[in-house]
């Protein structure tokens, strides 16, 4: 088919269809949308919407007692930095602030607690809105963490240190202050990759058959190895372009820290985009239109991404069934490798077998593409 | 004779299991030098022939080789292929096209400036080099797809319908040029659903329905017609109905208006009639015979002039004011002027033509005038309703046939007439009724319950005309009804038009077809936004004059005339 | 009571998207996979916990702690660890979650009542989870404390912890009504963001504005499907849920069904903004998504409205998941009361009645 053409005429078709497709991104104002404006909006999302820690709870305090005791809680509770006291009152008018959500927990200081306290006791009742399970586990144990520095301050002031008989010291590694941010960027990132890899590339090659330049293309000598070759490349850079963009943006805006390499961010990110593509290719090749591609990408890649992968829900708590699913979805073995480069720093051993798997992965839907993208329209 | 450059034999080609194949056994040979027409309606096989022999389809059986090796395995760098939708990225420009179909095709650096400087000559599109190819109007897509298609010399070019959506002065450069080209030793193969393109080929294969109907010369075939071909001289106010009644004649195959005569077919061996049983006074003079004379009598003659339409349609009660009214309408989108201060008027029972090239206000007057755009400035009317204040009675009173098939394709045949007639405020047994009536007249009872999108073309184009007058409106508005359809479809077309005339309907039709234009009572002639004529047909092919001048003469000479007119000012 | 015009056209409209295999798609698929990928796969307990244990005491308390917290349900395995290279490795290769070291000596200090602690090194790149895991540490810890103390006077416990509405803290009983919301936009949206956009694109565009079909007739046919997907994939859940995963249902039906037709009504407005404004299928769907993720994120669902800042807080006023999903919640987990149900409806009605206003201003001034 191709006799007759100099090596040098080969390179300069490829090199042509690099720059049809390199003007076609920068032209197109859906290429802008998913690789530069989506990103930075999930990124601001994550980053601001999505905030598993507990923070300032908005609670209510039925304050029952009038001893010394008992005002002295109630103040620790209105000072504490992890909670916000917005009503006080009876527990009856108090519930129905919590079935309203105005407030997601209650906490009660009974009757009779300065009496207890004078015993070498003190009960508080604490009532959580059990709707927001993690808002409700996170309440529950800081306000009896409070109590408890509560009751240790009052001991120590009379003189009798009362000490738990084992203690545990805890120290959580690489992200001490526990933001959840801090995994959840490394995670958007993750996501966006995905969506350039995927969804972009799988329309970008829908588009082609909708629009005809497909059959034009096809009448051509150039070889269907080159033609996906050459959505490739661009697609790649672009990916890593958008992923620049998002990981510049977590470290300024979001803080989030960066203790790896570069060289290892980019290696991480190159790797992974080679299953993304080989998927988003394969989508267009066998369906061929725009809408049905776009679809199958969203259910395929983005929502995996999103659910299966660790980045939001942990795997290891998932069922047995849907953890087996955990492990086609190649963002499963980015997500740790992302969230290590960012909060702990280079780990080479950690880097090598998920890229392994990801290249395996990348292959396999590359042999699949090559099969399924014949020079014929039917 | 040369060897032919391109052959195919025996091509068998199936989609679905079930069903008529695409192409049966098809035979087609491409000779260096000539322009080979593949002519047939939507629907015949044209395609898909065109894109085995660009090795893009396997075919079912036969062979089919290009350069004497197969199709799939071709030296692709010296084919050139226009696909039907041109192949070109709309969002590169017309020069970065050029260069990439240049690198596709391995044209050799040292050559590029020359050919590049040719072709844009060729096409007249060295003054839009930086501008993106979507951009473009349909007619320039269409020159700089050929561009692409031969930027390196091909031995065969494959053309797969360029003629489409183009109009008369457009398509007849494209053929100029390719024609050229045939010229220096090139195999052309012209696929084409105008019948009056496959008459200047030089061979012609004639498909319908995947089998070849007629190959070789044009002339062959029109020559079986000779004497054959009558035209009898009618006045104005008769003509349709003469038209109608020689249609009855058992010795009259087919039948259309053509001027001030109407046009008539005998049957193979019938002895010419009396002038009067066909309802003449002045003598028949013999006419040349066309390929769609020869088409439709390969096809076993039209399909009769009774309308079963019109029959049912109540007559339109004389109303006292014009049907369809435009007064000085102008429509301006930003600084741009997409019509200028059309003025015209249809009475009771006329048909209006609207004709013009693509992209002249055309299709922007035809929006104003069914409501769908609103003018910057003037007025419109239908049916006595003016557009801006009673938009909901002006649209009431119309029927409207869109240009490409625009009905619910996931919907049936009876789903889409239900939609419309209680859209059309019809309820209860009197949408039953229409619905009824209209699956009758149009003979859908095959596929009622069929998606209206699997049609056959025929069918669809049927379906869309049903929809539009199943409230029996007073006006019509057609954008070129009969676009690809065969011959014979056409023909039922206007024998419905001109029956619902008859009763009194007022019938505005934009159309590429000249012989169509014939069937109207008054034209418009729209160019570069400007009403530049307006007239009976034989009002504006008098403007040409020469005696003998057809429809499309006196278009392009009207363009010309005004092309003229606005340089010397 | 209404005319064969608007008839026919909620008629066609409804065929449309039954009929439209691509439509199909949206309805079916979508709502199936995120039921079960959604109730299985959101989960925020920390369930299956590998522990790692560097035991350098080897004495009775060490083990006894150590035997606890394998017997406990949440952890699935204890990796013991050699030496604390192995420990920094089980960390940071994310074999183990949390790493727990004890010292020499450890079980002599409890017995001699001295001060002993288990030095804990939790994985925090997954904070989150650290956290929770964190807490089951130190509730075991505390109880072997107990066991130590035993022959010391019962302490009183310091508070009695009650979670209303979901005494268990159960997950799912959280995902599944939020689902609802979730489903109920994702739908809807889906159904109508393609409309307009879709009769643009084939052309029918034009031979509906031809028809005497007035503006209104149009905009109330193209909001009749998204709001019966919507009903008809709520109701499916409102079945399912209680059924499958045993949420309680406690509060009022009817008034969450008021709740949840003004909800699509909202919905149905911005999906027709988004494909009035769109002049291809393709851009709808874009726009769609682009929306439809934050909605999602902002509604609630994903993280608490109440750790936002308070900037993104007024952002999520204006966001129907986030009314809606309180009135979901409500109305399985809390029996909420009708007066708290409309202080939450009201505004998901303003927005209703904003986006379709400017829907329609929008389709009309389109029309031209």
């Amino acid at each position: 088919m191709n006799e007759g053409i100099s090596a040098a005429m080969r390179g300069r078709r490829f090199a042509s269809m690099l720059a049809k497709e390199a003007r076609q991104i920068v032209r197109d104002p859906s290429t802008f949308l998913i690789a530069f404006l989506l990103p930075v909006i999930l990124l601001f999302l994550m980053g601001y919407g999505v905030n598993l820690d507990a923070a300032h709870t908005r609670i209510g305090l039925s304050l029952q007692d009038d001893s010394a005791a008992a005002r002295s809680l109630a103040g620790a509770y209105q000072r504490s930095r992890y909670f916000d006291v917005r009503a006080t009152g009876s527990l009856a008018e108090l519930e129905h602030r919590l079935v309203g959500g105005d407030i997601r927990a209650i906490v009660v200081i009974p009757q009779d607690f300065g009496r207890q306290v004078a015993r070498g006791g003190g009960t508080i009742q604490i009532v959580t809105d059990g709707a927001l399970p993690n808002t409700a586990s996170f309440a529950a144990a800081y306000a009896e963490g409070e109590r408890a520095t509560w009751a240790a301050s009052q001991a120590r002031d009379s003189g009798r240190a009362l000490r738990p008989p084992i203690q545990v010291s805890a120290r959580f590694w690489f992200n001490p202050e526990l933001a959840s941010r801090n995994f959840l960027v490394p995670g958007a990132i993750a996501v966006v990759m995905t969506m350039i890899g995927s969804l972009l590339t799988a329309l970008v090659v829908a588009r082609e058959w909708e629009r005809g330049t497909m059959e034009a293309l096809m009448a051509t000598p150039i070889g269907m190895g080159e033609f996906l070759l050459s959505k490739v490349i661009p697609y790649f850079l672009l990916g890593l372009v958008s992923m620049t963009l998002c990981a510049l943006l977590a470290v300024t805006v979001f803080a989030v820290p960066f203790r790896g390499s570069v060289f290892a961010l980019f290696a991480i990110s190159s790797v992974y985009l080679v299953p993304a593509l080989g998927q988003g290719l394969l989508i267009s090749a066998a369906l061929k239109n725009q809408f049905v591609a776009s679809q199958v990408a969203l259910l395929t890649a983005f929502l995996p991404t999103m659910l299966l992968s660790g980045f939001v829900f942990e795997i290891s708590s998932m069922p047995r069934v849907i953890q087996a699913l955990t492990y086609i979805v190649p963002a499963r073995y980015l997500i740790p490798q992302l969230q290590t480069v960012f909060i702990a720093g280079d780990d080479w051993r950690l880097f090598l077998p998920n890229m392994g798997v990801l290249l395996a992965f990348g292959v396999v839907l590359f042999a699949l593409c090559v099969h399924a993208t014949k020079r014929r329209i039917a | 004779m040369a060897e032919p450059v391109a052959r195919a034999h025996g091509i068998v080609k199936r989609f679905a299991a079930t069903g008529l194949p695409a192409l049966d056994g098809v035979d087609i040979a491409i000779e260096p030098g000539r322009m080979t027409g593949l002519v047939g309606p939507d629907g015949a096989g044209k395609t898909t022939m065109i894109r085995i022999l660009a090795g893009l389809i396997d075919p079912d059986a036969g062979t089919a080789t290009v350069g004497g090796r197969p199709a799939t395995q071709a030296d692709r760098s010296r084919i050139g292929y226009l696909p039907q939708r041109f192949g070109l990225y709309e969002d590169l420009t017309v020069a970065e096209n050029l260069r990439l179909y240049a690198d596709l095709r391995a044209l050799p650096l040292d050559e590029r400036a020359a050919r590049f400087a040719l072709l844009l000559e060729f096409t007249d599109l060295a003054r839009f080099q930086g501008r993106l190819a979507g951009k473009l109007s349909g007619g320039m897509k269409q020159k700089l797809g050929l561009a692409c298609a031969l930027v390196r010399e091909p031995l065969l070019l494959l053309l797969d319908e360029p003629g489409v959506g183009v109009d008369p002065v457009s398509r007849r450069e494209l053929w100029a040029m390719v024609r050229e080209l045939a010229g220096g030793g090139i195999g052309v193969l012209w696929s084409t659903a105008y019948l009056d393109e496959a008459e200047k080929c030089d061979t012609v294969f004639l498909l319908s329905e995947g089998r070849m109907l007629h190959s070789g010369p044009p002339g062959e075939l029109t020559a079986r017609l000779d004497d054959r071909i009558v035209r009898l001289p009618i006045p104005a106010a008769r003509r349709r109905a003469a038209l109608r009644e020689a249609l009855a004649h058992p010795d009259i195959a087919d039948g259309a208006v053509q001027g001030d005569a109407i046009r008539l077919m005998l049957r193979a061996g019938a002895p010419v009639p009396p002038v009067a049983d066909l309802g003449g006074t002045q003598p028949l003079v013999p006419a040349q015979p066309r390929f769609e004379d020869a088409f439709i009598d390969l096809l076993g003659g039209g399909p009769g002039g009774v309308s079963d339409l019109a029959q049912r349609y109540p007559v339109i009660p004389e109303s006292g004011h014009a049907a369809i009214e435009a007064q000085g309408l102008t429509k301006r989108f930003g600084d741009f002027t997409a019509a200028r201060d059309i003025n015209f008027s249809v009475q009771r029972g006329q048909v209006f033509g609207l004709l013009g090239p693509n992209g002249a206000g055309k299709s922007t007057t035809f929006k104003m005038l069914c409501g769908l755009l609103s003018p910057t400035a003037g007025t419109g009317t239908v049916d006595g309703h003016d557009l801006r204040r009673a938009r909901a009675e002006a649209r009431q009173s119309l029927g409207y046939m869109a240009q490409k098939f625009s009905l619910y394709g996931d919907l049936s045949v009876r789903q889409n007439l239900d939609f419309f007639a209680g859209a059309y405020g019809l309820s209860g047994g009197d949408a039953q009724e229409a619905v009824a009536q209209a699956i009758e007249t149009f003979h859908l009872e095959r596929y009622a319950a069929v998606n209206s999108g699997t049609l056959p073309l025929g069918y669809k184009q049927r379906l869309a005309l049903a929809c539009a007058v199943l409230h029996r409106p007073p006006v019509l508005f057609l954008d070129e009804p009969t676009s690809g359809v065969d011959p014979i479809v056409r023909r039922e077309f206007w024998t419905h038009i001109n029956g619902l005339v008859e009763k009194g309907v007022a019938v505005l039709v934009t159309t590429h077809f000249m012989d169509e234009a014939e069937y109207c009572d008054a034209i418009a002639l729209i160019y570069r936004a400007e009403q530049i004529a307006t007239g009976t047909p034989d009002d504006l092919k008098a403007l040409v004059g020469r005696p003998d001048a057809t429809m499309e003469d006196a278009f392009i000479a009207l363009i010309e005339a005004s092309d003229a007119r606005r340089e010397a000012a | 009571m209404i005319g064969p015009r608007l008839r026919a056209i909620i008629v066609k409209e409804l065929l449309a998207v039954l009929r439209d295999p691509r439509a199909r798609l949206i309805l079916v698929a979508p709502p199936l996979i995120q039921f079960f990928l959604f109730s299985f796969a959101s989960t925020m307990e920390v369930n299956n916990i590998r522990v790692g244990v560097l035991d350098l005491d080897g004495g009775r308390w060490s083990r006894e702690v150590v035997e606890r917290l394998a017997g406990s349900p949440s952890v699935r395995e204890i990796v013991p660890l050699r030496s604390d290279t192995e420990l920094r490795q089980a960390i940071d290769r994310q074999k183990v979650i949390v790493a727990l070291r004890f010292d020499p000596g450890f079980s002599a200090n409890v017995s001699a009542r001295r001060a002993a602690v288990i030095g804990a090194v939790y994985d925090g790149r997954r904070s989150n989870a650290a956290q929770i895991v964190s807490g089951y540490v130190e509730r075991i810890v505390g109880e072997t404390g107990a066991t130590a103390l035993a022959r010391a006077p019962p302490a009183l416990p310091g508070a009695v912890v009650n979670h209303w509405f979901n005494p268990n803290l159960n997950h799912i009983w959280f995902v599944m009504p939020a689902l609802i919301a979730v489903i109920g936009a994702v739908s809807a949206l889906a159904v109508v963001a393609q409309s307009v956009a879709r009769e643009r694109e084939l052309g029918t565009f034009d031979q509906l504005m031809v028809s005497p079909l007035r503006t209104h007739e149009i905009l109330l046919g193209k909001m009749v499907p998204p709001v019966l997907v919507g009903l008809l994939n709520a109701t499916l859940f409102l079945v399912l849920t209680p059924l499958v995963f045993a949420v309680p249902l406690t509060g009022s039906v009817p008034l969450f069904y008021l709740a949840l037709l003004f909800y699509l009504l909202s919905l149905t407005g911005i999906g027709m903004l988004i494909s009035t404004i769109s002049a291809t299928q393709q851009q709808a769907f874009l726009g769609m998504f682009a929306i439809i993720v934050p909605m999602i994120i902002l509604s609630g669902y994903a993280g608490p409205i109440d750790n936002m800042p308070g900037w993104l807080q007024v952002v999520t006023w204006f966001n129907p998941p986030a009314w809606f999903l309180v009135v979901s919640e409500g109305t399985f987990l809390k029996a909420m009361p009708a007066d708290q149900v409309l202080a939450n409806t009201w505004p998901i009605v303003l927005i209703a009645i904003a986006t379709t206003a400017a829907a329609s201003a929008l389709f009309r001034s389109r029309m031209e």
